[in-house]
């Protein structure tokens, strides 16, 4: 934080500040304080954990106070943001007072790197600025139909032979490099491992997981997906959600459940059997729902908390009580909202948040303008709204324009998910953003 | 016999022979881009009749090279007979509603060299900000430039594009647009702008160029003088779009001009005076010039050999309608149309932008014939060095080959097969160009 705030000074080169000017008050120091007897500088941030925090700058000290680290994070960053240069190179800060904690407890950004590969650096930079909007949540959409860059120990084939290419990976110990940046940061990476659609990479590297297609009692040589049939199917996710559990230290596990196309399914004269004999007649959302009940309970007894796309709960598998269900689908989320909570459900917003959905213009004041809680619910249920997440999917997106794409577009959700809901002055925020965009240069 | 590599015997030459180079001189609307490329066993051969030729071959050869798993370099016997279908192929940068640091732009005339482009189209002053650092009229950047530091384009800047774009066959056609689009002239050149009125006082605000006063026109005069010398293609671009009559509707004194000329209410008629003066001005610098739409739909008189730069596409006036009507009239004309890329949306755009005919409209063959090429623009209200490379490129090249190709060439499939590969290129040759599409190129783009 220091490099931010003084590192960059380009007005030091221009102009001599005048002699006489020494007599003003200064601050010589920023104090931390953290008051929990564990402050957690040691372990992983959670959605329970403590981001509050106390701000007061007064001659000559200021006083940083936090119940835990991840507060006394947020606050040094708004500290920094305190800080400015006046003409002649001098550093000022007002005299301020400032209580702040966030609105929402979940605050993400989902990154998607299957559809195209994202090389380290272009992670590790998004969490830093990530990190400069309070952001505190890394959805790591990892895998998907695409490529399958991440590399497993216990079945290393799936990287072999669903990367892009055998240096478009990420290895055990970029993976850890990216969890500890991510902690540092009070941020929680949270993978994704989607299925049981979007895994036509994940076949490349293991045989017989995926559904083969069939036409005219003939098999094509096509792939759907993941095989909701066979015993080696979850014997499989058993082993695989068991290395995934320990590599990934958070809570919770991202299991995905979106977009399954039954097509395949439909034409696989063995799925067609299974269904016959399990009864569930045509309706092939109740065999996608039988796989991902067997998912989350394997996922469940390895002491992981789930979320899943909306399509899970819409199909009306059993879930766990805690489950997280992200309404991902923009028609209508407001009613989707009430109907996961309503359920009892805790629910993570991201449909209006799709910020790879580009479009001609400030479309950062739309995102801006979104009210996560403007649904039809009780106090109870609008609690379980626990946050959103702002979406920049891959398919347009790699290192090449990822930053501009996402930043500051993404802070207009950062402020929404953080600030208390009465801050929705657009003019004020556009002059606030225009210099915090300045500031992330 | 099995062992031996499949590859011919190595060749270590590119013979280049030009008929009549013309190296120190600059490009131009009529300059020759026709080449021959002749890959044979044991020589590889370019000629062209003028060095712009030998250029854009240059280009196609570097294109040709691949490199198999041994890492060894070859290229097919081929035979080439190359040239484009429009003399004028260009790149609209708008440095006025950002800044562009000089890198930014010399990066972007490497990228368009690898396009074939050759025209820069520099808007180079508009409403927001005056970089350009005139001679002259210093106090016009002084005052005028978002930073007069450190964001302005000294003289030596100005030089440093125009000769790198000319060692790349790129032609430098500056715009400095007026009447409208001119709020940051008014700063250093006082008494230039108009001055509005609220209720018969002068409000504070300040609208297009005033048309009435006798030094407008001799400021005109000077700073084209300057701009016809510093800038040495025979074209100027002068603007002449989106001006608003209401500023000069509430000026009296404006009110009285009208009166007097019989212009009633017809603020278009005062416009065309303006306009007809600065032609005239630039005519007799000897320079040609090339206009928006505007100028051309307003009924300016303009010289026979004008260039219409058509830019507008609406439900009241389709641009191929534009397209009819200007060449009817015998102009020439340059689309822009459909190629806005700084109007960017979700998706494959580049297809839209490759799909369009720029001689689909009713009209003769004569008619046709006066279309020189088009432009890609990319206007800077939300563009500047942190987004331009990707949001340029490789979109943009959809355009460079709609431009150069034969018009035969639209295989869709094709084009994405090439446009990606040749992204990846891009990216090889370090621009930071986005991808197309889901994928990924051996040599990835990684922050230094």
């Amino acid at each position: 934080y220091y490099e931010y705030m003084f590192g960059h000074s380009r007005r030091r080169r221009w102009s001599r500040r005048p002699l006489s000017a020494r007599a003003e008050p200064e601050l010589s120091e920023l104090q931390v304080v953290i008051e929990a007897p564990d402050p957690g500088c040691d372990s992983y941030p959670h959605l329970g954990s403590s981001e509050a925090y106390h701000l007061t700058v007064t001659e000559p000290v200021a006083i940083l106070k936090a119940y835990e680290v991840w507060g006394a994070l947020r606050g040094l960053e708004t500290f920094s943001q305190l800080v400015h240069e006046d003409d002649y190179g001098s550093f000022l800060v007002n005299e301020s007072e400032i209580n702040d904690f966030p609105r929402f407890a979940h605050r993400g950004i989902l990154l998607d790197t299957s559809r195209h590969y994202l090389p380290l650096k272009s992670i590790l930079t998004n969490l830093d600025a990530m990190a400069f909007n309070k952001f505190n949540v890394l959805h790591w959409h990892i895998v998907d139909d695409q490529s399958f860059p991440y590399q497993s120990i216990s079945f290393p084939e799936l990287s072999d032979k669903g990367a892009y290419s055998c240096n478009l990976i990420y290895t055990p110990a970029d993976v850890r490099l990216v969890i500890e940046y991510a902690r540092l940061r009070g941020i929680r990476v949270i993978p994704e491992f989607d299925t049981p659609g979007h895994t036509q990479s994940w076949g490349k590297g293991q045989k017989d997981l995926l559904t083969p297609c069939y036409d005219g009692g003939q098999p094509t040589g096509s792939f759907g997906p993941v095989n909701p049939i066979l015993n080696t199917t979850y014997d499989f996710m058993t082993k695989f959600f068991k290395e995934i559990s320990s590599v990934f230290p958070d809570a919770y596990i991202h299991l995905g459940g979106d977009e399954v196309d039954f097509s395949c399914w439909k034409s696989n004269p063995e799925v067609k059997e299974f269904m016959k004999k399990q009864g569930f007649g045509s309706d092939y959302a109740k065999l996608e729902s039988y796989y991902i009940q067997k998912i989350l309970d394997i996922v469940s007894s390895y002491n992981k908390g789930q979320i899943i796309w909306q399509e899970v709960f819409d199909h009306k598998a059993q879930l766990k009580p805690d489950t997280v269900v992200q309404v991902w689908m923009a028609n209508n989320y407001a009613h989707e909202l009430s109907s996961v909570t309503g359920a009892g459900f805790p629910a993570v917003l991201a449909a209006p948040w799709y910020l790879d959905y580009i479009s001609y213009g400030q479309d950062w004041k739309k995102y801006y303008s979104v009210e996560p809680l403007n649904f039809p619910g009780s106090e109870e249920q609008k609690k379980l709204l626990i946050g959103g997440e702002a979406c920049l999917w891959g398919e347009f997106v790699d290192a090449t324009n990822l930053t501009p794409r996402l930043w500051p577009r993404a802070s207009a959700v950062g402020e929404r998910l953080w600030s208390s809901r009465n801050v929705t002055n657009l003019q004020d925020a556009y002059r606030r953003l225009t210099n915090h965009r300045c500031r992330m240069l | 016999a099995e062992n031996e590599p499949p590859w011919g015997p190595p060749c270590t030459q590119l013979l280049v022979y030009i008929s009549m180079p013309g190296c120190d001189g600059f490009p131009n609307l009529d300059s020759k881009e026709s080449y021959k490329l002749i890959v044979s066993k044991g020589s590889i051969l370019l000629s062209a009749e003028a060095i712009w030729g030998a250029l854009r071959g240059l280009e196609t050869f570097s294109q040709l090279i691949g490199r198999d798993e041994n890492g060894t370099y070859y290229i097919n016997e081929t035979e080439i007979v190359d040239f484009p279908r429009f003399p004028h192929r260009g790149v609209l940068l708008d440095t006025s509603r950002h800044y562009l640091p000089l890198r930014a732009i010399l990066e972007t005339l490497d990228v368009m060299a690898y396009n074939k482009f050759n025209v820069f189209h520099w808007h180079i002053v508009d409403d927001p900000s005056f970089p350009y650092e005139s001679s002259t009229f210093p106090e016009l950047s002084r005052k005028g430039a978002f930073n007069a530091m450190t964001h302005v384009y000294t003289a030596s800047d100005v030089r440093t594009v125009i000769e790198y774009a000319r060692l790349r066959g790129i032609r430098v056609i500056p715009e400095f647009d007026t009447p409208g689009h001119t709020l940051s002239w008014g700063p250093g050149a006082p008494g230039l702008l108009t001055p509005c009125y609220v209720a018969q006082e002068p409000s504070g605000t300040y609208g297009p160029i005033n048309p009435i006063l006798n030094s407008t026109y001799e400021f005109v005069t000077s700073l084209f003088r300057e701009v016809s010398s510093v800038f040495p293609d025979f074209f100027l671009h002068l603007g002449g779009d989106e001006v608003d009559f209401t500023c000069w509707g509430s000026n009296p004194k404006i009110r009285a001009f009208m009166k007097e000329m019989g212009f009633g209410e017809d603020y278009k008629k005062l416009e065309s005076l303006y306009i007809q003066r600065l032609l005239e001005i630039v005519s007799s610098l000897g320079k040609g010039y090339i206009v928006w739409q505007e100028v051309f739909d307003n009924n300016v008189e303009v010289r026979p050999d004008t260039i219409i730069h058509v830019w507008k596409d609406n439900a009241l006036m389709r641009y191929k309608e534009e397209m009819a009507n200007v060449t009817r009239a015998g102009y020439h004309a340059l689309l822009s149309s459909p190629w806005y890329l700084n109007r960017i949306s979700y998706g494959q755009d580049w297809t839209e932008a490759y799909k369009v005919e720029p001689l689909d409209f009713k009209g003769v063959p004569e008619q046709k014939a006066l279309v020189i090429g088009g432009e890609a623009c990319m206007w800077g209200e939300y563009v500047d060095v942190t987004n331009l490379t990707p949001r340029l490129w490789p979109r943009a090249g959809a355009v460079a080959e709609r431009l150069w190709s034969n018009s035969t060439v639209r295989n869709m499939d094709d084009a994405y097969a090439r446009l990606s590969e040749f992204r990846c290129t891009l990216l090889g040759r370090g621009v930071q160009a986005q991808p197309l599409y889901v994928g990924y190129c051996e040599n990835e783009f990684d922050e230094v």
